[in-house]
């Protein structure tokens, strides 16, 4: 099959990132092409845990994810399904004194953003959320935050797209991408070529490869998230649930069942997937029966994971290309997301038209990166990697 | 015995078996592992209590086959590990897990036999999920295991060689059989006598249940279309077309199955890969004559691989224990194993034209009736499967399970993928195969979130 587009924006990668600006930019009048290897939102869009939470994120974070708490509610209006949100609360909960006092001090940090975070103590907890084992020492409740389904946002932003005009490629990669006088020109799938002004790296865990071949090489490794889901059961969890120090994330889905998670999966052969294992997939499943004793009696019915890109100082790369004009940057979400993916569509979207956006995103640079040619650059590196990062990988922060 | 891990059965049906048998006879000592309470697989599987039926009443023609099975599993006692009653919920690479008497155990195997059966398949009908609708595997079962009928008047409706055998069985019970509904016409049973010159036993036994069935008044109806299950709260009657003509029966029972789908989730975790087969319109893992899959020392034997029956499920269980020998470089009879895989062919040349006579219906999936529950799980619509596909341009069964939540239950699509995947190539306009295969997680069956790992080894059983 032979094709050629000539259009204003290609964007490479339909995740959710890529599917909301790919929307957004519609939106404005652009022509756009979506292209994903697979299917769009089958990767880490597609297969995360579902938290929308603004809470436990990185202070310079919380501008953008304040923009994009403001879409949730309006996905119905914005691609025709409300994609099971549900504004539940989020609650991290405390095991020890020690885990209280960084949710206080994280509460402390972050006053001024609007949050409302509520610390609760022990007693509290045991009278608002009595189906949490005893031994739980506090929490923090974020009201304001909640859950939903990642298999129909993100499948919902592209069908969006599509029926908004805009070019939808699945199952085809993009095998080649040069800068071209004005533009870009683009070769993929079989047979497909593209003229664009402006190309959007929303490659998720594959964006590295395409940053590096315009010289922005990035330390993206890879994690494979692992959950399980149990068979549907009366409400139980009333609020989406972390814990400080990681171990268990979990919520229950309004059909019933609890998806938890707060383990790894191991890659295949094909490092692009990868499987629970059976050890982790159990340990989640005795934690779960653990910390929720309402649960003890249970079924796991279905495990999964999926493939997502992390970053060492777990913020993720948003913005303009240091070394190529009309390059926009925008992978590496570390676990965290979904909550800020429709934000970060919008964000990318007043790139491409305005060649800037209202919402503060320096500290995601890809040239944090960069050889350290002089203070500046050490400094933006050692800002962005946090000294909590010490703790397990799946702690505070760690999947959205 | 040598430090090396033991060789992995799982199913203790006629071909896991017949492995074990293979096994010890070369001196290996397997671990089966096996769901049921008691060897025999579904085809020959044991009542629950002596109730005073001979093996005679419970598996009639094949009464010798199972007493000769339950023997030969009988006589490895002591020099095979048997967990019965155990799941194996979980594999890779040479571990499995598997939960049983409460806990669950990582257990190391080299070299893994996958015996893992079938189960019916079926393409929702209106009312088919009606107290009182049992499959035709299911209703079996219960006449077999727990000496117990579906209902006192009942219709046995689909395709299939089961659905002769089940009505049959069951009028031999003294149950009222009121009709027997096939979805084939009449003129494709013409393919029954190609069969003759390969198994002539299977085709007039089939020929007898048929003709005895009619002699002692039981309506058999051929080419029926429409098929539709009615009732308030549980059955009380059926309808369908034929010829033109609406039809009706009362009744308080309904057995309904198309034919066998293999049981595939533990090849796809064990890695095996699959390819698509025409005449099962099922994507089963690859082997070649002698069961040997894709993976290095995983083999393949009996339904859960093709459908192909008891008595080929026999021999491609001993097949394949046999290549696992030689694979180890053992000493094993070459004679026997091509003995053993011509036997093969030649059922498999049997399967071809029982299929054949007794076709899947595969036109019925475009006419499914929206309202019809598809996944009974998650209690997701045909109508609802359409609507997902057609909203999110979904033409892959992964992807619709995505979005419609088909096959995400307590089944995880072992009882609804295939007739999910029958009407999302209907509403697309798309091949079967071209909608692809769902695939596998564990745990393949639910598990109790509380499971515990057991500490101890695994103990050797008695």
């Amino acid at each position: 099959m032979s094709r050629h587009l000539d259009i204003d924006v290609a964007i490479v990668g339909g995740g959710l990132v890529g599917s909301s600006a790919a929307l957004a930019l519609r939106n404005m009048g652009f022509s756009v092409a979506l292209l994903d290897k697979g299917f769009c939102g089958a990767q880490a869009s597609g297969v995360n845990y579902g938290g929308v939470r603004r809470q436990g994120r990185p202070r310079e974070q919380l501008p953008l994810s304040q923009r994009a708490h403001a879409v949730w509610p309006r996905l119905k209006e914005l691609i025709g399904i409300d994609g099971e949100f549900l504004r539940s609360g989020h609650l991290k909960l405390a095991r020890s004194e020690d885990d209280m006092a960084v949710l206080e001090a994280y509460a402390a940090e972050v006053a001024d953003q609007g949050l409302g975070l509520e610390l609760i103590g022990h007693n509290g907890l045991r009278e608002r959320f009595p189906w949490i084992d005893g031994s739980i020492l506090g929490a923090s409740l974020c009201a304001g935050d909640g859950h939903a389904n990642p298999r129909l946002v993100s499948a919902g932003f592209a069908s969006a797209a599509r029926r908004a005009g805009v070019h939808v490629l699945e199952n085809t990669p993009v095998t080649g991408i040069a800068r071209n006088g004005e533009g870009f020109a683009l070769e993929a799938g079989e047979g497909v070529s593209l003229k664009a002004r402006i190309v959007i790296n929303s490659a998720g865990a594959w964006a590295d490869r395409f940053a590096a071949d315009f010289g922005e090489p990035v330390p993206l490794s890879r994690i494979y998230p692992s959950m399980i889901v149990t068979e549907p059961l009366p409400s139980v969890m009333t609020v989406n649930i972390g814990m400080e120090g990681g171990g268990i994330y979990a919520r229950q889905v309004e059909r019933g069942n609890c998806v938890v998670g707060g383990e790894r999966g191991l890659p295949l052969e094909d490092p692009d997937f990868s499987r629970p294992r059976g050890e982790g997939a159990l340990a989640i499943m005795n934690r779960t029966a653990e910390v929720f004793p309402a649960l003890r009696h249970a079924q796991a019915i279905r495990f999964w994971s999926g493939t997502e890109a992390s970053m060492p100082d777990r913020n993720p790369v948003i913005g303009f290309s240091g070394t190529t004009p009309g390059l926009i940057h925008a992978f590496g979400f570390t676990g965290a997301g979904f909550q800020i993916a429709p934000g970060v569509g919008e964000v990318l979207a007043e790139l491409a038209r305005d060649g800037r956006t209202s919402t503060p995103i320096e500290a995601f640079s890809i040239a944090r990166f960069s050889q350290p040619s002089g203070p500046a650059g050490q400094d933006r590196i050692s800002h962005g990697s946090d000294a909590r990062s010490q703790s397990e990988p799946q702690s505070r922060g760690a999947h959205s | 015995m040598s430090a090396r891990p033991q060789p992995l059965i799982v199913g203790a049906g006629p071909a896991g078996i017949r492995a074990a048998e293979a096994f010890v006879a070369a001196g290996l000592r397997p671990l089966v592992v096996d769901e049921a309470p008691a060897c025999g697989g579904q085809i020959y599987r044991q009542r629950l209590v002596q109730d005073g039926r001979s093996t005679k009443d419970l598996y009639g023609s094949e009464a010798g086959k199972a007493e000769r099975l339950h023997a030969a599993f009988a006589a490895l006692d002591g020099r095979v590990d048997y967990w019965p009653q155990a799941l194996l919920w979980n594999l890779r690479d040479g571990m499995a897990d598997v939960a049983v008497t409460g806990t669950t155990r990582r257990v190391a195997y080299d070299g893994l036999v996958l015996a893992t059966g079938a189960t019916d398949r079926v393409l929702p009908i209106l009312g088919w999920t009606l107290p009182g609708v049992f499959t035709l595997g299911g209703s079996q079962i219960a006449l077999k295991a727990q000496g117990c009928a579906i209902g006192s008047r009942v219709v046995f409706a689909g395709s299939g060689p089961l659905l002769y055998l089940v009505a049959w069985q069951y009028m031999k019970a003294g149950v009222e059989v009121a009709a027997v509904l096939d979805t084939a016409p009449a003129s494709v049973k013409l393919n029954l006598f190609k069969a003759l010159p390969l198994d002539a036993g299977i085709v007039l036994r089939g020929m007898r249940f048929a003709a005895e069935l009619r002699l002692r008044g039981v309506a058999i109806r051929t080419g029926i279309e429409g098929l539709r299950i009615e009732g308030e709260g549980r059955v009380s009657g059926i309808a369908w077309r034929e010829g033109g003509r609406k039809r009706r029966l009362a009744c308080d029972g309904v057995g309904y199955g198309l034919a066998l789908r293999s049981e595939t989730q533990l090849a796809d975790l064990a890695g095996c890969a699959f390819r698509f087969n025409e005449r099962d319109r099922a994507w089963l893992p690859i082997r070649d004559a002698a069961g040997r899959a894709s993976v290095p020392g995983v083999y393949l034997a009996g339904d859960g691989a093709g459908i192909a029956g008891a008595d080929a499920a026999e021999r491609a269980g001993e097949r394949a224990a046999l290549a696992l020998l030689e694979d180890r470089g053992v000493a094993f009879d070459k004679e026997r194993a091509m003995a053993l895989e011509a036997e093969l062919a030649r059922i498999g040349r049997l399967r071809d034209v029982l299929e054949a006579a007794f076709p899947f219906p595969a036109h019925w999936a475009a006419a499914i009736d929206d309202a019809t529950t598809l996944c009974r799980c998650e209690e997701i619509t045909a109508g609802a499967v359409r609507e997902a596909a057609n909203r999110f341009d979904i033409g892959e069964i992964n992807r619709l399970k995505a979005v419609s939540r088909v096959g995400m239950g307590r089944c995880q699509g072992r009882m609804c993928a295939a007739a999910s995947a029958e009407v999302l190539a209907a509403a697309t306009g798309k091949p079967i195969d071209a909608v692809g295969r769902l695939r596998a997680q564990a745990p393949v069956k639910p598990i109790p979130l509380a499971l515990q790992l057991a500490a101890d080894l695994p103990e050797v059983a008695e």
